[in-house]
């Protein structure tokens, strides 16, 4: 374009160098920014590919039936997915119940609530916890608190939340201190420091000159919290709740140490039960026959629909919550 | 001063690089979990004394048989034999490496170690869930004078696919005809009752913490862990106690002139002293193999192992292979492999 211009002048030249290189460095840095974000598409969709392609003898097999049987029996090839899907959402279920109100807190009481001397140790605390390999986790499950659970708290739950008509299915069994519950708690330990991080960081990001007028107006501090930092940080909070989620859904060590890896489909809490992941873990090492090797691979595969769908339900979930609200 | 240091360092440097380059050769092996302690401590022992080594990876049963079927390693390590076909079909040959037992251990209050007693068949019904209370009349029948709790049992196995499991439940299929049916054997079997813990630690600690439990573990785990096992009825219909002697008792009275490529599984073996589930890893080569210095290698290891490892064997609590068997390995070498 510029070259149909007469004799350009000396400086404009130089200029117009100047742009035509930054746009080029510009582009240039478009597409690495690009190629990082794509790899990380390229690895999912190659992972998703590669455990449908390896699954494929078993969903030939078994077809959709793979999806709601309970058998798993390497002995005579047959095998269902049912009761791990049970496991994994169950146990994931029951750590965010108890996570996302624990982060909650935390993360409030680390931006809003405590003394400034205070702030910086916790946080680095949390920040530390996040650190803990989950081998770690599991040991201390099994050793530490599966037996603290067995002997002072399931018997009380037995007792006292078994016997309510209707909920009490779900707290009824033998106290073995291992079990969905235990696992769902242990779960719950190890994404608080993930989910709590985000939102302390997200909290910070609040400015305090709105805080600071909502204080003027005469608000309280569960007032300030919920009408003015929750709503400003919503998506951040929820990003930093997905992030839980998706570790708990796959977490391995530590669930298999204290889940019981039991195939049994149980209403109750306090009975063992699989994971998708532990039973990956357990089986693949020793899986002799094809159609074994291939069922644990369709379970992989399986374990990144669940978590899509999950995911999308509770997105879901939060765009009609704010709809409603914002009606 | 100075200068000396440095040329004898030299001086060992070069001794130990080119020694090591000259004489040693690097075996690989790869498979069972079960005989990974008993082959690292053979192979430090011999490469101290030959300076070959044996580089050994414990990736499992199933992956040793994938890796020496795809012929990546010198030799596989199975915890179940291969079948006659599949050997001949990728012209392989396998024979026992060591032998060891497992024991079932219980956590009954008041039950010390050694003092229960049982049969296959009430073995089998307990792991079956058919009797589920410890003073169920098939139990105490077996224990005149044991107090024993009018508690449920819960039962412990092994949630990893295991060589362990393998043995296990092939004894119990071999006692019991309903467990032959119902579940049958293998690494990982479908479990009708209890619950599953990763490894022999993951069961011995279920059982350590889970009153009025029963499970099965190594023999090593449940000594080292001090854990309550319980003496078993063998096939001879005498009771006996898991030890070294009992477990070479069972390996010493198997049928191993009656198998072909030592295909045979100990359990429930038939002598007096035997102890009933008696397990061994196979080790698996190539007839013809492609590398013929690191095979030659590898069975001097195992001929080393076999005629001078007993005492690093019995210190992990494994038994060395019978006399009598070893001659059958040797003369199943010279028949079966190119060396």
């Amino acid at each position: 374009m510029h070259a149909t211009t007469t004799l350009p002048r000396p400086r404009d030249n130089g200029a117009d160098l100047r742009s035509a290189r930054d746009a080029r460095h510009d582009r240039l840095f478009r597409y690495a920014l690009m190629g990082c974000a794509l790899l990380v598409l390229a690895a999912l969709l190659g992972a998703a590919a590669s455990t449908a392609w390896g699954g494929r003898l078993a969903f030939e097999t078994f077809g959709f039936k793979f999806l709601w049987s309970e058998a798993w029996d390497a002995v005579n090839g047959d095998f269902g997915a049912l009761v791990p899907i049970y496991g994994t959402v169950v146990t994931a279920l029951i750590a965010m119940l108890i996570a996302v109100p624990v982060s909650f807190g935390i993360a409030l009481f680390l931006t809003e609530v405590a003394p400034n001397w205070m702030r910086t140790p916790i946080a680095a605390a949390v920040e530390l916890l996040a650190g803990i390999p989950s081998i770690i986790f599991g040991m201390w499950g099994l050793f530490v608190f599966a037996p603290f659970l067995a002997e002072h708290v399931e018997p009380w739950v037995n007792d006292h939340l078994g016997t309510i008509p209707g909920v009490g299915v779900l707290f009824q069994g033998p106290p073995l201190g291992i079990g969905m519950l235990t696992a769902g708690i242990v779960l719950a330990i190890m994404v608080i420091p993930y989910i709590s991080s985000v939102m302390r960081e997200v909290f910070l990001t609040v400015p305090t000159r709105l805080k600071e007028s909502a204080y003027a107006l005469g608000s309280t501090t569960w007032e300030v919290v919920w009408d003015v930092v929750l709503p400003y940080t919503r998506s951040a909070v929820i990003g930093g709740i997905f992030l839980g989620l998706g570790r708990a859904l796959g977490e391995t060590m530590a669930v298999t140490f204290v889940l019981g890896n039991a195939h049994q489909l149980s209403a109750s809490l306090l009975m063992p039960s699989n994971s998708i992941a532990s039973v990956i873990a357990n089986e693949f090492t020793e899986a002799y026959t094809d159609l074994h090797r291939s069922a644990l691979i369709a379970l992989g595969f399986l374990l990144f629909l669940v978590t899509f769908v999950v995911l999308a339900l509770a997105k879901l979930m939060l765009v009609r919550l704010a709809r409603r609200e914002g009606a | 001063m100075l200068k000396t240091i440095a040329s004898r360092v030299a001086v060992i440097a070069a001794a130990v690089l080119f020694g090591a380059a000259a004489h040693a050769t690097d075996v690989t092996g790869a498979g069972s979990s079960f005989v990974y302690p008993v082959l690292s401590k053979w192979s430090a022992a011999y490469n101290d004394k030959t300076g070959n080594r044996i580089n050994y990876q414990s990736i499992g049963s199933g992956g040793g048989i994938a890796q020496i079927k795809a012929g990546t390693v010198d030799f596989g390590a199975s915890d179940a034999p291969l079948s006659a076909e599949d050997l001949a079909k990728f012209g392989l040959g396998q024979f026992p490496v060591v032998v060891g037992g497992i024991v079932p251990v219980v956590n009954v209050e008041g039950v010390e170690p050694g003092q229960l007693k049982l049969d296959g068949a009430v073995l089998a019904d307990i792991f079956l869930g058919k009797i589920a209370k410890w003073n169920d009349p098939a139990i105490a029948g077996l224990n005149p004078g044991l107090a024993l709790p009018a508690k449920a049992i819960t039962v412990v196995h092994r949630s990893d696919g295991s060589g362990t499991s393998y043995n296990f439940t092939n004894y119990l299929s071999k006692v019991s005809p309903q467990w032959k049916s119902k579940v049958g054997f293998g690494t990982s079997v479908a479990w009708p009752t209890g619950l599953g813990g990763k490894g022999n630690e993951g069961v011995s600690a279920y059982v350590g913490q889970i009153k009025n439990a029963i499970g099965y573990v190594e023999y090593a785990y449940a000594l080292q862990n001090k854990m309550t096992y319980a003496q078993l009825r063998n096939a001879a219909g005498h009771y006996v106690e898991p030890n070294a002697k009992a477990f070479a008792a069972a390996a010493a009275t198997a049928d191993w002139a009656g198998a072909r490529d030592f295909n045979l599984i100990m359990t429930d073996a038939p002598g007096a002293d035997a102890w009933p589930i008696t397990a061994t890893t196979w080790a698996i080569m190539y007839k013809q193999p492609k590398n013929a210095e690191r095979s030659k290698a590898a069975f001097g290891f195992f001929k080393w192992a076999f005629e001078n490892g007993q005492q690093q064997a019995a210190s992990l609590d494994y038994v060395a292979l019978p006399q009598a068997l070893v001659e059958r390995i040797e003369s199943y070498w010279k028949a079966e492999f190119k060396q």
